[in-house]
């Protein structure tokens, strides 16, 4: 188990440094002179001259070399300075942290309703495999997968919120806001995890031990919690932690359909204003965010099946 | 968004199912669109004519026209050749590299193999859509740019699956066997690696285009990914959005597209399962 959580703290750090070569690598692309796009960033594109680009470029030591510049770079990245936005010149941290709030709801929200959704099918599914149950879900989940969630999303709007007019399409604040974004996230997820514990069901329902479970006179009800439960768990919890992947993905398509003020909305708009400070700050707290979740997940599969031996 | 490729078969039947073959004729009847169109009805997906605004179906254009006069069925042929050529590549160049370092990662074993999967954890770290938006801004050719993307984040499956898979046959008595022999590297790996490696690549690779094909569209529907005024599916989604009271079917040509082609590698990629 610790070299397990030593292998991902090597990790994290390999994420970082490719987050910040990754992001460097931005910085130096930039196309036409910094100082300038920066200038046009901050002041629109009407208000630039040679003397705001100065400024700009005096403000921020943009006429360095660029090995001047990389290491400048590393040396603020390993004091976890992450500078701040060159657009809303805020610091990078309290601009995360202000937009992670509302991406966390968002994603928590989907989260759980995935779960609602997802494993008690999956589950049913998987006792009878072969049933109806289960023919349909294959065919219902290999369907939502082949919608991306950006499309669940438009139809979603387009059916819910301007034909019915039941839900508003976009906006933030109001617990109305949260069916729709939520939903889109959570029907691809729910298909995936329905599949998981589908998959894991049949395996642990085919097995001798649950055989034998259900000839000494266990009945199902009681056979699911002793023999069941713990054993497609492992599963379900290692599956948790790469969905963290999916749902950030999820999460920045998702946010910038719906309007939602969160860290994905954030990221395209910083990826389409090259300011390259909110970027790398993003980056870096997605990927950790992984290795992290990553961690605690392999800590909950050793507590679940402390057998071991499987991984690390 | 990406898909998952956890329920990958560990035990690889020879000959497709059904499901697969059924699949497959959905994936080549969307080909086949993409390749003919421009034979059967020339037009250039880029001339807008006026008159023709919103215009439904004729015999010029079976599709219609979008809301500049343009013709949707070139402008659809154009966007699938475009999102299946840069899937294919992206598909081809982490097939190579994956395999590559995984077989390498595995033979060795030792510190390149401790070092390889520590990458390549790192580079599963970054969210895939991400590392396309950052790499996007970095290389100036947005299709160039999509491809360099969606290497780097499709190379870890096929890293990860050759490396499980090579590592447990290198040990094997078969390969043993051959390298006493004398038998090069070369033939190892054409007479026992390969083989076993095939089938269970064919399924990382349609997941993989699947991945590709929904990454390039919804950055475009949320005006990342293509510059208009390409023809692209999520671009084509978004600007016929507003007009789908006038002209619903211009909207859900490409949705349908889309959904199609992702449909054809899904099916592909998961009807192994017996």
């Amino acid at each position: 188990m610790i070299r397990a959580l030593g292998y991902r703290a090597l990790q994290a750090v390999l994420v970082a440094v490719l987050v910040g070569v990754l992001t460097f690598l931005m910085m130096q692309a930039l196309p036409g002179d910094m100082a300038f796009r920066i200038a046009a960033g901050r002041y629109g594109y009407d208000a630039v001259n040679v003397a705001a680009a100065e400024a700009v470029r005096q403000e921020l030591g943009l006429d360095r070399p660029a090995i001047a510049a990389f290491g400048v770079w590393v040396m603020d990245l390993l004091r976890l300075d992450f500078g701040t936005s060159v657009i809303s010149g805020a610091s990078v941290i309290d601009e995360i942290r202000h937009q992670l709030g509302a991406s966390l709801q968002l994603a928590g929200a989907a989260l759980a309703l995935s779960l609602l959704i997802g494993p008690p099918v999956g589950v049913l599914a998987g006792l009878r495999a072969g049933g109806w149950l289960d023919r349909g879900l294959l065919v219902v989940s290999t369907a939502l997968r082949s919608v991306p969630q950006f499309l669940m999303g438009l139809i979603l709007i387009v059916l819910v919120s301007i034909h019915l007019g039941w839900l508003p399409a976009a906006g933030y604040g109001k617990p109305a806001h949260f069916i729709l974004p939520a939903l889109t996230l959570a029907l691809g997820l729910g298909a995936v995890s329905a599949r998981i514990a589908r998959d894991a069901m049949a395996g642990v329902a085919a097995s001798p031990f649950y055989a034998f479970g259900r000839w000494k006179g266990l009945s199902e009800g009681q056979l699911f919690r002793r023999h069941g439960l713990r054993n497609i768990g492992v599963a379900l919890v290692t599956f948790l932690g790469l969905q963290f992947a999916m749902l950030v993905e999820g999460v920045v398509v998702i946010e910038s359909i719906f309007g939602w003020p969160g860290i994905g909305h954030a990221l395209v708009h910083a990826i389409f204003g090259r300011d390259v400070p909110m970027v790398q700050g993003t980056a870096l707290l997605l990927g950790l965010g992984f290795v992290v979740l990553n961690a605690l997940v392999d800590l909950a599969a050793h507590w679940i099946d402390p057998r071991g031996g499987v991984q690390a | 968004m990406s898909a998952t490729t956890t329920d990958i078969p560990v035990v690889a039947k020879t000959g497709w199912t059904r499901t697969q073959w059924a699949g497959a004729a959905i994936l080549v009847a969307i080909i086949g669109f993409a390749v003919l169109a421009p034979l059967l009805f020339p037009a250039d997906p880029l001339r807008q004519s006026l008159r023709n605004i919103l215009g439904g179906a004729d015999a010029v254009s079976p599709l219609g026209y979008d809301h500049l006069g343009r013709s949707l069925t070139a402008r659809l042929a154009a966007a699938l050749r475009l999102s299946l050529l840069i899937a294919a590549a992206a598909v081809a160049a982490s097939a190579v590299l994956g395999v590559a370092v995984g077989v390498l990662a595995a033979w060795r074993g030792g510190w390149i193999d401790r070092a390889a999967a520590l990458v390549a954890d790192s580079f599963l770290a970054l969210p895939g859509l991400l590392m396309v938006l950052i790499v996007s801004a970095i290389v100036p050719n947005t299709p160039t740019a999509f491809w360099i993307g969606l290497t780097l984040v499709l190379w870890i499956e096929y890293f990860r699956l050759t490396r499980a898979t090579v590592s447990r046959l290198v040990a094997a008595p078969g390969v043993q066997a051959s390298r006493l022999l004398g038998f090069g590297p070369v033939y190892v790996f054409r007479r026992h690696l390969w083989p076993e490696l095939a089938p269970m690549l064919l399924t990382v690779a349609a997941f993989g285009a699947a991945t590709a094909i929904m990454m390039i569209a919804a950055l475009g529907f949320v005006s990342v990914g293509m510059r208009p005024p390409t023809p692209e599916l999520g671009l084509m989604m978004i600007e016929m959005l507003p007009y789908y009271r006038e002209a619903p079917m211009a909207l859900l040509t490409p949705v349908l597209a889309t959904f199609l082609t992702l449909l054809g590698l899904n099916l592909i990629a998961g009807g192994r399962r017996a």
